[in-house]
């Protein structure tokens, strides 16, 4: 039987272009959007996509009952795939919204970039927004794609504080932040892999591939 | 190592084809928007931007399915503008696989409509489109002031002000075109852009008037622009994204190749 990947629906966004690019690399597996923490925790694989103010988030998935999936996802050692406000969502800890608790995943926690300045002393803008490098640490999800590709970002806060056995990547933006972070069955990253052309389209592939 | 300056292929839709006029006039047929946007994503286009300039309601859902198309072929970033006035407007657009959306005289009518827009979908995905054009005379310390309707509507607001104002309210994003150059090929308005990019902390995207490659150097270099957007030089194909990329790149900019 085929395998099933879940991508949560927790009413935030659009989960058009996510569920597209992934049906592009699927290679036979079913990818479901879904609200329904049931169908998340007996599908094979499960993304966890995320768009918005954390706060929102965290509400919208608790009310749905998607955290517990969330939880029962990463205990289970099936590959759990977080994006954006939803790797995130994954921290201990984000300062948006004045403080909010998140899912305590990794020990991380979320800040805004603040005031920050290039190395030819301009201001940096917030959002960072657009194409930046990746520095990878081996792992089978960057499988085929060169170390430092860009990938595309569009956030206000980052994450610091992660150990470093759990950075799967780094991007610097007036400081060092984990543009990826990894334990175990569990990846995320803070770039948008279904915007960021071939390269994202190749580590949704490796995602589907991917066994911890 | 850090964020490259963006290319963004603009392509003005209307009814579901690609269109540019100059000057708003003169409008010359270019093509499929979805085939388009693939030719630019291939050739390493950053983002797309769609303008809708369909002035009728059936045009809309048009623009959505064009949309929806779009966002399943092609997965780069997408912004799409062009009549966005109330929040079901900007729903529809992203859940029919835009990133982000464009706001211009909705947000002149309405200012609030640009906070409310931001807290209810994220800064990330609401762009002020901004219209301006110098209203000082040679003399005197520049001024450019915001018009709507296609540049033929002034509404006695200060351009940097303007800005500063909507990004205040939550906009992560500027679209700034110099409705004095717009469809020239003489260039961006330098001072403008300057003065715009030096007065918000967001990413301002740099528009109107690119007739060669040097113009998109000039924007970020000289006009401090994150991104340059360009439509008839790529349609016509005077030039390819990947010339202009390596172009810029060639003059030291920071580029993803």
């Amino acid at each position: 039987m085929s395998e099933t990947v879940a991508i949560l629906d927790y009413g935030m966004g659009n989960l058009h272009s996510a569920a597209k690019a992934l049906e592009k690399v699927a290679d036979g597996q079913r990818i479901v959007v879904t609200s329904d923490p049931a169908v998340a925790i007996a599908a094979d694989r499960v993304i966890f996509p995320g768009v918005g103010a954390i706060r929102d988030c965290m509400h919208e998935l608790r009310s749905r009952g998607l955290d517990q999936a969330i939880f029962e996802v990463a205990a289970s050692g099936k590959p759990l795939l977080g994006i954006c406000v939803g790797m995130q969502a994954m921290m201990q800890h984000s300062e948006e919204n004045g403080g909010v608790e998140c899912l305590g995943l990794f020990p991380g926690n979320v800040v805004h970039f603040g005031e920050r300045y290039g190395d030819l002393g301009e201001r940096l803008k917030v959002p960072h927004m657009g194409w930046n490098q990746v520095q990878q640490e081996e792992h089978p999800m960057w499988e085929g794609i060169d170390d430092y590709s860009r990938f595309y970002f569009v956030h206000s806060y980052c994450i610091t504080g992660l150990p470093e056995e759990q950075v799967s990547g780094r991007c610097d933006y007036g400081l060092r932040f984990a543009a990826a972070a990894c334990r175990s069955n569990i990846f995320a990253v803070q770039f948008h892999p279904e915007k960021s052309a071939s390269h994202g389209m190749t580590l949704l592939s490796n995602f589907l591939r991917w066994q911890p | 190592m850090g964020l490259a300056k963006r290319i963004i292929p603009c392509l003005d839709v209307d009814k579901g084809r690609v269109v540019k006029g100059v000057q708003f006039e003169n409008i010359r047929d270019a093509g499929d928007p979805v085939e388009v946007a693939r030719r630019y994503n291939e050739e390493g286009a950053d983002e797309i931007t769609f303008l809708d300039i369909t002035a009728s309601h059936d045009g809309r859902d048009t623009m959505l399915q064009t949309v929806e198309r779009m966002a399943a072929e092609v997965f780069i970033p997408l912004t799409v503008g062009g009549g966005v006035r109330t929040l079901e407007d900007i729903r529809n657009l992203l859940n029919a696989g835009a990133d982000k959306v464009s706001i211009n005289s909705a947000a002149v009518n309405n200012p609030e409509f640009v906070r409310d827009a931001a807290q209810r979908f994220g800064s990330q995905c609401i762009v002020i489109a901004i219209d301006a054009k110098k209203v000082s005379a040679e003399s005197e310390a520049n001024r450019w002031e915001i018009f709507t309707h296609g540049g033929r509507k002034p509404t006695g607001l200060d351009a940097v002000e303007w800005a500063k104002r909507m990004t205040d309210y939550g906009a992560g994003e500027v679209l700034l075109t110099s409705m004095d150059r717009d469809g020239t090929k003489n260039g961006f308005d330098i001072a403008l852009t300057r003065a715009i990019a030096d007065a918000v902390a967001v990413p301002v995207i740099a528009s109107g008037g690119v007739g060669s490659l040097q113009h998109l150097v000039d924007g970020v270099q000289l006009g401090g622009a994150d991104a340059v957007l360009a439509a008839s030089i790529f349609h016509f194909a005077e030039h390819t994204v990947g010339e202009a990329k390596e172009y810029m790149a060639a003059a030291g900019i920071e580029m993803r190749m």
